[in-house]
């Protein structure tokens, strides 16, 4: 289903399709469709090709060479990158990290890193979560000394989405353990590179390197890379979580894994002998996920206006994030089903998506954790 | 897109207010004990408000509204669980005539429906049709000028108050629509009340009589024009019903907040808190299918249209049931009674639920066209 926007919008969605079938690389292409985990080049070679359109950064403003687009027009080049095959542009430098700098880092911060971030050439990671800290974030203990230009830290951090390709991580760092667990907190941005710093991988469900944990032993941090204000990293998290827009909705993956979803129920066989599209049940079941993704759609389009009329968004991306998590897990377990015994054999691009995508309602706020932001601050409880 | 112009959002306000102002939830009891069903003072003050003209074509005194307008009525009749006879006359009675009428049928009963008037009723549903539209045994034949009508029609909303009844009927071409005075000899009523108090009729047509004028539109061709204003009627039960579901979940909360077990209210409970957090998703998820399917009602083609009706159907019978069940729930022992509202607004979102096709059959609808 197609949801039309303003005309102007909509001839924004014919430029970002031409481009990106023109420009897309075909290998890529291929490797996205099948279900393949990228490498680093894969991600860098889009970022590059979306860095020379000035495309690379769409939620920046124009002043630190982003694109300004408005949130329906993120949402189409999201959604028409994610349906045309491209990968999605990671979040931790273009969208966490880089307004975090421009909101509160220093100028020389926002001229050293920004432009890097822009081109690509540091890769980012994001340290919150600690082995004792994850939805209670503000528990977390890894120390930040201050020891005259610099700090020394010690912890570890833990679920580091691909932290084996980064160059720079931004950490929340405990720098004082007085008052509330949410005072002491301050904003550190760490060079991988730091004598000290190690990552080991975790293997996930699916056999994959995806996430990892970071150590860190007595590495010397520059004093001058602290953002902002020392004690004063929850605020600068809080912010950068009312950032993280409403693009957790995954509406254009969605829509792609439908697609493939039902051309895979028309060429596999049922019980019966018929394709597996014929199964009333089977057919049931890809009905419901219709519905779900047409009220998907309609949900980010009505969160998207009312992001527009705020100029930020609201607890109603909650919403967002639990149904849209909810319709990718259920479109990757459907899928999975559809292949029956053909699931099994290790690996599979549609099981190993199933068993990955588990995470889908356990990061970025689990769904729990999104219920008790519903409760809060829609329903007043 | 799918938001309301400013127009309708003012014409929303102007309905709350002669709503809240009288149709307290005290006096909709009154009513619905009366012998009516439903209070001709109250439709005299829609009719007043332009609520019974606005969605009618403005060549025939309505102010050529369409379906989201509709959609903002059918909300406010949701929100104030409204007896009156909305949906049955204004939504599928003159939306047949509209669509099929002649300009001198039309300009007998739009009028005098927009000017509260006038009560129809559309007696289409057979007993052995279950939801299916197509399956119509009831008989039309041509005798001389005149058409001689036999069958049985179950769940007509508001037939013993209206004044025509429109049957659809099988004739030698196909299935036709005919438009019956109730007073016709050989039409027979049984009316009854139904749990959510509005009232509905089983029609008999024992060689009922009536002249050529009778006919309503072409010979044959009224499956056309009888799906897409079902489709109208399924469109503004949905928007009816989020109205419920947005009062259900206003007075749960309420109640979770002041109500105390164990000493504290029971609203700070996080097994509570997370069930009202899936009433309100499943509140929203209904309105936008709603809003979805009113927006694109009088826009999409005829494939397009059922699937998206049919798709908000599911989605807002699940979301009602479970906001439903779940009001009921969390209220305990008072959610059970006929005293507390609450109770009548999961009754009628149940009779919703059933209404114009329930989730299997509309899942199916969807699944139909699913690869297409």
């Amino acid at each position: 289903m197609e949801l039309e926007f303003a005309p102007q919008d909509e001839v924004f969605r014919a430029e970002v399709r031409d481009f990106v079938r023109a420009r897309l690389p075909l290998g890529l292409r291929h490797k996205m469709l099948a279900g393949e985990r990228l490498g680093k080049e894969d991600y860098l070679v889009w970022h590059r090709i979306l860095h020379e359109q000035g495309w690379v950064a769409p939620n920046w403003p124009k002043a630190f060479g982003g694109c300004e687009w408005s949130a329906v027009r993120q949402h189409i080049f999201e959604e028409e990158c994610a349906l045309a095959g491209a990968p999605g542009i990671l979040p931790f430098g273009i969208r966490m990290v880089a307004p975090v700098i421009m909101k509160f880092g220093s100028a020389s911060q926002q001229q050293h890193f920004l432009p890097r971030i822009l081109s690509g050439e540091d890769w980012w990671c994001q340290g919150y979560s600690e082995p004792g800290a994850g939805s209670d974030l503000a528990s977390l203990k890894m120390r930040a000394e201050r020891r005259g230009d610099h700090y020394l830290v010690n912890g570890q951090k833990t679920w580091t989405t691909l932290a084996q390709y980064a160059d720079w991580i931004f950490c929340l760092v405990r720098t004082a353990s007085a008052g509330k667990p949410q005072e002491g907190i301050s904003f550190l941005l760490i060079d991988m590179k730091t004598r000290g710093v190690s990552v080991r991988p975790i293997i996930m469900l699916d056999g994959e390197h995806e996430i990892n944990e970071v150590w860190f032993e007595d590495a010397m941090v520059p004093a001058e890379n602290l953002v902002g204000e020392e004690g004063k990293g929850w605020t600068y998290a809080k912010f950068l979580l009312g950032h993280e827009r409403t693009g957790n909705a995954g509406v254009g993956h969605c829509r792609r894994w439908l697609a493939e979803l039902k051309a895979l129920a028309q060429r596999q066989r049922g019980n019966d002998g018929r394709a597996l599209a014929d199964d009333t049940r089977f057919r049931d079941r890809i009905a419901r996920l219709e519905i779900d993704l047409m009220t998907l759609e309609v949900m980010n389009v009505r969160v998207l206006a009312l992001e527009e009329q705020r100029h930020a968004p609201g607890p109603e991306a909650s919403m967002l994030k639990i149904m849209g998590s909810e319709l990718q897990q259920a479109l990757t377990e459907t899928t999975m089903h559809a292949l029956g015994h053909a699931a099994a054999p290790f690996p599979q691009a549609a099981t190993g998506r199933y068993f990955n995508f588990r995470k889908a309602s356990i990061y970025a706020g689990s769904n729990e954790i999104q219920r008790n932001i519903i409760t809060r601050h829609l329903l007043g409880l | 897109m799918l938001a309301l112009s400013d127009e309708q959002l003012q014409f929303r306000d102007s309905l709350q207010r002669l709503l809240r102002a009288d149709y307290s939830f005290e006096r909709r009891r009154e009513i619905a004990n009366s012998t009516l069903g439903w209070s001709r003072e109250t439709w005299r003050q829609l009719a007043e408000l332009g609520v019974l003209a606005l969605a009618l074509p403005e060549a025939h005194g309505g102010f050529g509204g369409g379906a989201m307008d509709t959609l903002v009525v059918m909300e406010e009749c949701g929100r104030s669980l409204l007896l009156e006879p909305y949906l049955p006359t204004v939504v599928l009675g003159a939306g047949l005539i509209a669509r099929v009428g002649s300009s001198t049928q039309c300009a007998a009963i739009l009028p005098a429906v927009g000017a509260g008037e006038r009560q129809l009723a559309f007696a289409h549903y057979e007993p052995a049709a279950r939801y299916a539209l197509d399956v119509v045994a009831t008989d039309a034949r041509r005798d001389g000028e005149s058409w001689v009508i036999t069958g049985a029609k179950t769940y007509v909303l508001n037939g013993i108050a209206a004044d025509q009844l429109i049957v659809s009927a099988r004739t030698p071409k196909g299935l036709t629509l005919f438009m019956i005075d109730r007073t016709t000899p050989g039409v027979q009523l049984r009316d009854y009340p139904m749990y959510d108090s509005q009232r509905a009729a089983d029609l008999r047509l024992d060689a009922v009589r009536v002249g050529a004028a009778a006919q309503l539109g072409e010979e044959g061709a009224a499956a056309a024009p009888i799906a897409a204003t079902i489709d109208a009627a399924i469109a503004a039960v949905c928007a009816e019903a989020v109205g419920a579901m947005t009062v259900l979940l206003e007075a749960t909360g309420a109640y979770l907040k002041t109500r105390k077990q164990f000493g504290v209210p029971i609203g700070s409970f996080q097994v509570l808190q997370h069930r009202m957090a899936d009433m309100l998703l499943e509140t929203e998820a209904a309105r936008s299918m709603a809003l979805l399917a009113s927006s694109r009602l009088g826009t999409a083609g005829t494939a397009e249209r059922r699937r998206i009706v049919s798709a908000a159907k599911v989605r807002v019978s699940e979301a009602a049931r479970f906001v439903g069940q779940q009001a009921v729930q969390l209220h305990g022992g008072i959610g059970v009674t006929d005293e507390l509202a609450v109770s009548h607004y999961f009754r009628r979102l149940t009779m919703i639920e059933m209404a114009f096709g329930d989730v299997d059959y509309h899942l199916e609808a969807v699944g139909r066209h699913l690869f297409e």
